[in-house]
């Protein structure tokens, strides 16, 4: 399956793209889907906790499954306002 | 109106736009950058923005205020980009008939922008830089 991934903030930073295409197994959750991303880039762990899912820009729960197509953003703690 | 935006932002603009001829009432306000955060001296803020989710979920509090005070003249502009001490980062404008609900109203909006809207600030001292999280700021 096909999910084109968001980053922001700490995440853009380090792993150096605003988005990118990943290919992921059936039944991927998005908490999977950063673990994996944390797996690739182990500075990024401190995060892990605290990240919040978007899946096609609505908050979903980690253990939310991901379909071929979505747009899943990876959030870290927000400091808008 | 929900809007990200690079370009700058005041407060009275959004004034304008909330306005009718029914209200007596037109409540704004202003998230300014300052120059100390935790004892340090800031030089300046990054702000980033998931800018498609972060319109939705400002609509979303918009919304939110429409059902809790029966207003519906509320805009929120919030700024991305590299902000100087001084700059205005985000502006809410709420119109009412009565002040009571527009002031409740307005700071329900900034409470909540702080919560759930995603946008980040990056905070660039002389010594270092840090993206803001749990910790506020």
């Amino acid at each position: 399956m096909r999910v084109k991934l968001r980053l922001f903030a700490m995440y853009r930073e380090t792993v150096g793209k605003r988005e990118m295409e990943i290919t992921v197994a059936e039944g991927a959750t998005a908490g999977g889907v950063l673990e994996k991303l944390i797996r690739d880039y182990p500075s990024l762990s401190g995060l892990g906790n605290a990240t919040m899912f978007a899946l096609d820009e609505e908050y979903v729960a980690a253990d939310t499954v991901v379909k071929d197509g979505q747009q899943l953003a990876l959030l870290p703690p927000v400091s808008g306002g | 109106m929900f809007e990200v935006t690079d370009k700058d932002i005041a407060a009275g603009e959004l004034a304008d736009v909330v306005r009718s001829d029914s209200d007596g009432a037109v409540v704004t306000f202003s998230g300014v950058v300052r120059s100390f955060s935790k004892g340090k001296r800031v030089l300046y803020l990054e702000y980033e923005a998931y800018k498609e989710m972060a319109e939705k979920t400002m609509a979303q509090i918009g919304a939110d205020i429409k059902e809790r005070w029966g207003i519906e003249r509320v805009a929120i502009r919030h700024r991305v980009g590299h902000l100087r001490i001084g700059e205005t980062a985000v502006v809410i404008a709420v119109a009412s008939p009565h002040r009571r609900e527009a002031f409740e109203a307005c700071q329900y909006a900034i409470d909540h922008i702080k919560q759930v809207v995603p946008i980040w600030k990056k905070e660039v001292w002389e010594d270092g830089e840090v993206w803001i999280g749990r910790e506020g700021g």
